[in-house]
């Protein structure tokens, strides 16, 4: 692999009042575009970490290199303009606007103005705010999901390689959180940049994390490798049981539904005859079909029972599909969708809501199963 | 995904609308009971001459420049001890300060302007003095305060972003603390001009000789009217620093 972006070499930091220091002796190496996260329970010393890399904190001993440079000398300032650093609380300047808040760092670099007013506009769309609406708003007059837009717009501002983030989204409801996480994951599959991100919650840590780094007290490292295999081969006691229990359905968040195979639920096409329909459910393994309509969309799980215990027509019949599942979704989605369905399997339809195939925990299970085994025996 | 803008809100409150209607409504009330006690009280000559408009003119004037002057000066000191004491380190500096200075007010002004009188002599300068060590703590206190209410997090994400030191104080702290350092500011002004009532005690002047030769000459309109001009300088004063406040609080607070 290249030479890591952000490498800390034996850094320590200790403070005159506590015996044991905050971070002892931490070697760790960021690589270029990768999310690694930092996770540990509270007072491991994960925050502090992060805050060693910008220099908010200085470290009492060892070195910190970025892009080979050591920055442990530099002004401390002017490193941190080099560096997006997002926080739980967000922090946006209440006295300025959403467009000033944003302009702070390209601002301090010295940009000329009209560059900054199209950098500004650029980063709201990003992420997705109507420029025209917020630009000259107040940061008191957002809710806390849009600060947090807001807070990360200004982080990337003026285009940082390096995006430190403390709990961004730690405070922030569960649902607008779990919005957040998915667009910020997005955004970053085209931006690329490289981020240490701290959180408590193991659950971020693997939905977000390219890596993950489990700390310890003194934010020493307990492993750090990819999600997958920390989750199938924990290094030691500590890191299962920081996982808690079900790893297993922990990982359905790493796998999408187009890794696993489809179960072959034969459709009807409508208009469809009564005989041809009773044809397919005989030959269909589960006696079960999905009624489409002339786009392709799945409208309804059609059986050989319901469509013999009725004289009605073929399209009210059985019962109806009212969620879907695209190959994009995780596998705790498909999850979900399985057991609210009334037959314990879900469609999957592509983009514009065509059939594809169904999925069945069967096939759920077998992917878990060969991939469990797979890992731990390598 | 769209998101919904809030509708924008109304900032101005009960509280801060009232800020601005109560001193102005009680000077006028002020003014009418001393333009009745002028009307329709007796009038002699003594007091014609304790209220002679070239003499009332003049001790207007040194009762503005004491006001004016003694303001300036907790201003000029009180903010920058305000500003140090709060940076890191000297938290037991600023306590001392607090401390001492709660003393300076709990004596009466009186005995403040005498002690300082056996000190720096007569004038108007050791007036000046004693009204600015009385109104310090006000500033002091407020400057400290406000700055330590900006929050925590504003701060450190201006310090994470690159901001230098005196730029996280010039640009994010002393910004945010501006409407309660001219809180401060505020009743040390009118603390001031109040005060400046006992200037004449020392040779210092102002509007309080009206009232002593009133006291002196056994002439109650003179007292009723020096007293009335001293309280609605006093409620001026509160009017145009309410204004200041409400003008210079930044926007989007």
């Amino acid at each position: 692999m290249s030479e890591p972006l952000i490498r800390l070499e034996n850094v320590t930091k200790s403070y005159p009042s506590t015996e044991s220091p905050a971070v002892g002796d931490l070697t760790m190496d960021v690589h270029e575009g990768e999310v690694l996260v930092l996770v540990g329970p509270s007072g491991c010393g994960k925050s502090t970490t992060l805050r060693l890399i910008n220099r908010l904190i200085e470290p009492t001993s060892g070195r910190i290199f970025l892009k080979g440079e050591d920055v442990t000398e530099i002004d401390s300032s002017q490193l941190r303009r080099k560096i997006g650093y997002v926080i739980q609380q967000v922090g946006l300047f209440p006295h300025r606007t959403i467009a000033e808040n944003i302009a702070t760092v390209p601002k301090l670099l010295g940009w000329d103005k009209a560059k900054i007013a199209d950098r500004i506009d650029e980063m709201l769309e990003l992420v997705s705010m109507e420029p025209a609406v917020y630009r000259d708003r107040y940061p008191k007059e957002l809710s806390g999901g849009q600060a947090q837009r807001v807070g990360v717009a200004r982080a990337l501002a003026a285009d940082p390689d390096v995006l430190l983030m403390d709990e961004p989204f730690g405070a922030i409801d569960p649902i607008t959180r779990d919005r957040l996480q998915n667009e910020f994951l997005r955004l970053q599959q085209d931006l690329k940049k490289t981020i240490v991100f701290v959180t408590h919650d193991i659950d971020e840590a693997i939905k977000m994390g390219n890596r993950i780094a489990i700390l310890r007290e003194g934010s020493e490292i307990a492993q750090i490798d990819t999600p997958e295999v920390i989750l199938s081969d924990p290094a030691d006691e500590f890191v299962e049981n920081f996982l808690g229990s079900g790893a297993i359905l922990k990982g359905l968040t790493l796998k999408k539904v187009r890794d696993i195979d489809l179960h072959p639920i034969p459709a009807l096409e409508m208009p469809v005859m009564r005989d041809e329909a009773l044809r397919v459910l005989e030959e269909s393994p589960e006696k079960t079909a999905v009624l489409l309509d002339k786009d392709h969309r799945p409208l309804r799980w059609i059986s050989e029972a319901s469509l013999n215990r009725t004289t009605q027509p073929i399209e009210k019949s059985g019962k109806p599909i009212t969620i879907d599942l695209q190959p994009e979704d995780t596998l705790q989605d498909a999850l979900g969708v399985m057991l609210q369905s009334s037959v314990g399997m879900a469609v999957v339809v592509d983009r514009k809501g065509k059939y594809l195939g169904c999925c069945s925990i069967e096939s759920l299970a077998s992917l878990i199963i060969s991939d469990a085994g797979g890992t731990s025996s390598s | 995904m769209t998101v919904v803008a809030p509708a924008r809100v109304d900032r101005t409150t009960l509280a801060e609308r009232l800020d601005l209607i109560v001193a102005p409504v009680f000077a006028a009330v002020l003014a009418v009971i001393g333009g009745a006690v002028w009307l329709y009280s007796d009038i002699d000559d003594t007091t014609r001459a304790i209220l002679a408009p070239e003499k009332l003119q003049k001790q207007l004037v040194e009762t503005l420049v004491l006001g004016f002057a003694s303001s300036a000066l907790v201003i000029i000191i009180a903010i920058p001890i305000g500003i140090a004491v709060t940076r890191r380190g000297l938290p037991r500096v600023k306590n001392f300060l607090v401390d001492t200075l709660g003393l300076a007010q709990a004596l009466p002004a009186y005995g403040l302007i005498v002690l300082f009188f056996s000190w720096l002599g007569a004038g108007i300068g050791t007036v000046i003095v004693a009204l600015a060590t009385f109104s310090l703590l006000p500033v002091l206190r407020n400057t400290i305060v406000g700055l330590e209410q900006v929050d925590q997090a504003v701060i450190e994400a201006g310090r994470g972003m690159g901001y230098t030191k005196s730029q996280v104080l010039f640009e994010i702290e002393l910004p945010l603390a501006v409407p309660v350092i001219i809180a401060g500011v505020r009743t040390a002004i009118v603390i001031n001009i109040g005060m400046a009532a006992l200037a004449f005690l020392i040779g210092g002047g102002g509007l309080g000789e009206t009232i002593n030769s009133g006291l002196k000459l056994d002439r109650n309109p003179a007292i009723l009217i020096g007293a009335v001009m001293v309280a609605i300088l006093a409620l001026v004063f509160d009017f145009l620093s309410a204004v200041a406040q409400r003008y210079l609080k930044p926007k989007g607070m």
